[in-house]
């Protein structure tokens, strides 16, 4: 990776090229999403039979088999699906507005907001649900949101455009800060409320109902939406920002673009399950190391991934040690990992 | 004290007379033996010195422990941190001749150790292991005679309780510690290891995750519990003054999982209280608060309200 583009080489591609790799991407990526959100919910510690699940004789209240899938299951593959698409998308965003190959989703201090939003209401305890949504998914939602206004209004301060340097530094700087209330307020809180907080920033996708899912798609959804503005644009802007404003794009709008729809996508991840850490990362990096660097094609083939991988991830945290979950964060870190090096070792 | 009570007199009266006096000046002596200056931040430990009467002893308590309803000791004691944080240079200034640490205490119990103080290590472990600890209690403050009867009256009390719900069938149950507000999401649940598990299944229960042993407590997903099935599900609250209104709003959040034989019995419980928190005493009236929800059939007297003091 070259000092001028440090997230890669977009090399010019024909239409017809294109089309073709974008095909091919939808058919491999997406399927592999498709397939493994779909058998996720068939696999778990408990034997369950399909027929009972779908036996409409039994009421819905007596079926344990169909509870299992519908309430413990399905919603965890949902919510693991959504969560790790949005994180490996904001991830490349993030990356190519940065221009930084370490930008994560967790960089810009959004996830840091979440989850002071969340730490706040665990351990002050806000007993409370909004239309089936507990207090948590909502505070940090909150919290996330807040985090994204600071940091804008920070980068905006400073000049005419959006400081990609000032955005860095003012998002390192909140994630410090909030780091800093969060562990003021886990001490005053007692042992029971930080076993919560600590156990909330493992991330964790036993939603149990879909209401925090519908809660989360509309804002995924204009995330999604921003995000199928940007891939040209970023390609572009992954050159520099004045290469990329000789060559028609309107950087301060493609900027503000990437920044609002990664940060609404990760707020949204985050609320949702946690900040589950790495998918972010390395997901973007083992995408450009099968696909290469252009952004048309990343990016969605980084979602596609990031939920198979998340769901992955997750059918094996609350299987391999049931009846006791392992936290999946742990997971994406230890099967990512070694797989991104071996990835890196074996490209070179 | 055999040889010296021989020396003495050769009737069978007088060695026991003998025998009877030299344990009662080796007790009065021991009541005024054994540390005097006991620094505690152990909860626990602070509430059985007060219950064995070695109060007058401490001299520093633990930020979070709670003393004896009435007891206006309170401004007279230090407070002197806790497991997280205990405060080195308070503990030093009040000239203890007796700390009481956590094992994960290992640099605090170094520079006692350094500072020639003698140090108690103590360790969270199962039911049987509190009248140990309270008997062990005793002989460090020469309070044995008191140590040794309420380690009785617990002996007795949790076998009461014990022979009270023998032969019942035992409810299967799930004893949750902690989970997220309004929701069923990052459940704590009791594994069978712990002064919890051995107080349910003294009071006649049978613990849903009894063979997760790994650790005292197991994080459980919503399907574990749905494949468990509990018939009662008892929730432990450390907050002591919860509100009527959100225990029912958090008991409502287990409707979710209609299946389970708790929730269509409507059998779920909440218990607030230290006494269920803190391995000490109290946990007589907490076993037994747990055996009525559990046998309420076999408790058909009305419940009277634990004593207040210790607990």
């Amino acid at each position: 990776m070259t000092e001028g583009n440090p997230v890669g080489t977009v090399t010019a591609l024909g239409v017809g090229n294109l089309r073709w790799r974008l095909l091919t991407t939808y058919t491999v990526f997406g399927g592999t999403a498709l397939a493994v959100c779909l058998l996720a919910p068939l696999v778990g510690p408990t034997p369950i039979s399909l027929r009972q699940v779908f036996d409409g004789s039994i009421p819905f209240t007596d079926n344990v088999d169909a509870q299992i899938f519908f309430i413990a299951r399905l919603p965890r593959a949902l919510a693991g699906a959504l969560v790790g698409g949005a994180l490996a998308a904001a991830g490349v965003v993030l990356q190519a507005l940065l221009r930084n190959p370490l930008a994560t989703p967790f960089t810009l201090g959004v996830s840091a907001g979440a989850s002071l939003g969340a730490m706040v209401v665990i351990i002050f305890g806000v007993p409370l649900t909004v239309l089936g949504v507990p207090a948590v998914t909502l505070a940090s939602l909150a919290g996330a949101l807040a985090a994204v206004v600071i940091v804008y209004s920070l980068a905006r301060l400073r000049r005419q455009g959006l400081s990609t340097n000032v955005l860095l530094l003012a998002g390192v700087t909140l994630n410090s800060l909030f780091s800093a209330v969060i562990m003021f307020i886990q001490y005053l809180a007692d042992f029971s409320q930080n076993f919560q907080a600590i156990r909330w920033l493992m991330g964790n996708l036993d939603v149990s109902g879909y209401e925090p899912i519908v809660w989360a798609l509309p804002l995924l959804a204009v995330a999604v939406a921003g995000f199928a503005w940007l891939p040209r644009s970023l390609n572009l802007l992954t050159l520099g920002s004045e290469h990329a404003a000789s060559r028609g794009v309107n950087v301060l709008r493609t900027q503000r673009l990437a920044f609002f729809s990664a940060s609404l996508a990760t707020g949204a991840a985050v609320s949702l399950g946690g900040p589950i850490g790495f998918i972010g990362i390395i997901v973007p990096h083992i995408v450009r190391l099968i696909v290469g660097a252009d952004h048309r094609v990343v990016l969605p083939a980084s979602a596609f991934l990031g939920a198979a991988f998340l769901v992955i991830c997750d059918v094996g945290a609350r299987t391999l040690m049931a009846p006791v979950e392992l936290p999946v964060g742990v997971i994406t870190a230890m099967l990512g990992g070694p797989f991104f090096l071996w990835l890196l070792i074996r490209s070179r | 004290m055999v040889t010296h009570t021989q020396s003495i007199g050769t009737s069978t009266t007088c060695p026991t007379v003998v025998a009877i006096l030299v344990v009662a000046i080796g007790l009065l002596s021991a009541q005024n033996s054994g540390p005097k200056r006991i620094i505690s931040i152990v909860p626990a430990v602070t509430q059985i010195l007060f219950a064995i009467g070695a109060e007058s002893r401490l001299v520093g308590i633990g930020s979070f422990d709670r003393l004896p309803d009435g007891d206006d000791r309170a401004a007279e004691l230090v407070r002197v941190g806790g497991l997280l944080d205990p405060d080195m240079e308070r503990i030093f200034t009040l000239r203890p001749d007796l700390v009481v640490l956590y094992q994960s205490h290992v640099d605090q119990r170094q520079q006692l150790e350094r500072a020639g103080i003698p140090v108690l290590v103590y360790e969270h472990a199962g039911l049987v292991d509190i009248t140990e600890t309270i008997r062990d209690l005793g002989v460090r403050t020469g309070r044995t005679v008191q140590a040794e009867s309420i380690a009785a009256q617990m002996d007795t009390g949790l076998a009461a309780i014990r022979a009270k719900v023998d032969g019942r069938p035992r409810p299967r149950t799930l004893l949750v510690f902690s989970r997220e507000p309004m929701a069923l999401r990052n459940i704590y649940a009791s594994g069978g290891i712990g002064f919890l598990h051995d107080m349910l299944d003294t009071a006649g229960g049978e613990n849903v995750f009894a063979e997760v042993r790994s650790e005292n407590i197991a994080q459980v997903s919503s399907e574990a519990i749905l494949a468990a099935a509990p018939d009662v599900i008892i929730e432990i609250r450390f907050d002591e003054y919860l509100r009527k209104s959100v225990i029912d709003d958090e008991r409502d959040v287990w409707r979710q999982l209609s299946a389970l034989p708790a929730v269509r019995n409507g059998r779920i419980h909440f218990v607030t209280g230290h006494r269920f928190v803190v391995p000490g005493p109290g946990v007589i009236e907490a076993t037994e608060e747990l055996a009525r929800m559990l046998h309420p059939e076999v408790f058909a007297t009305p419940q009277t309200r634990p004593a207040p003091g210790v607990g």
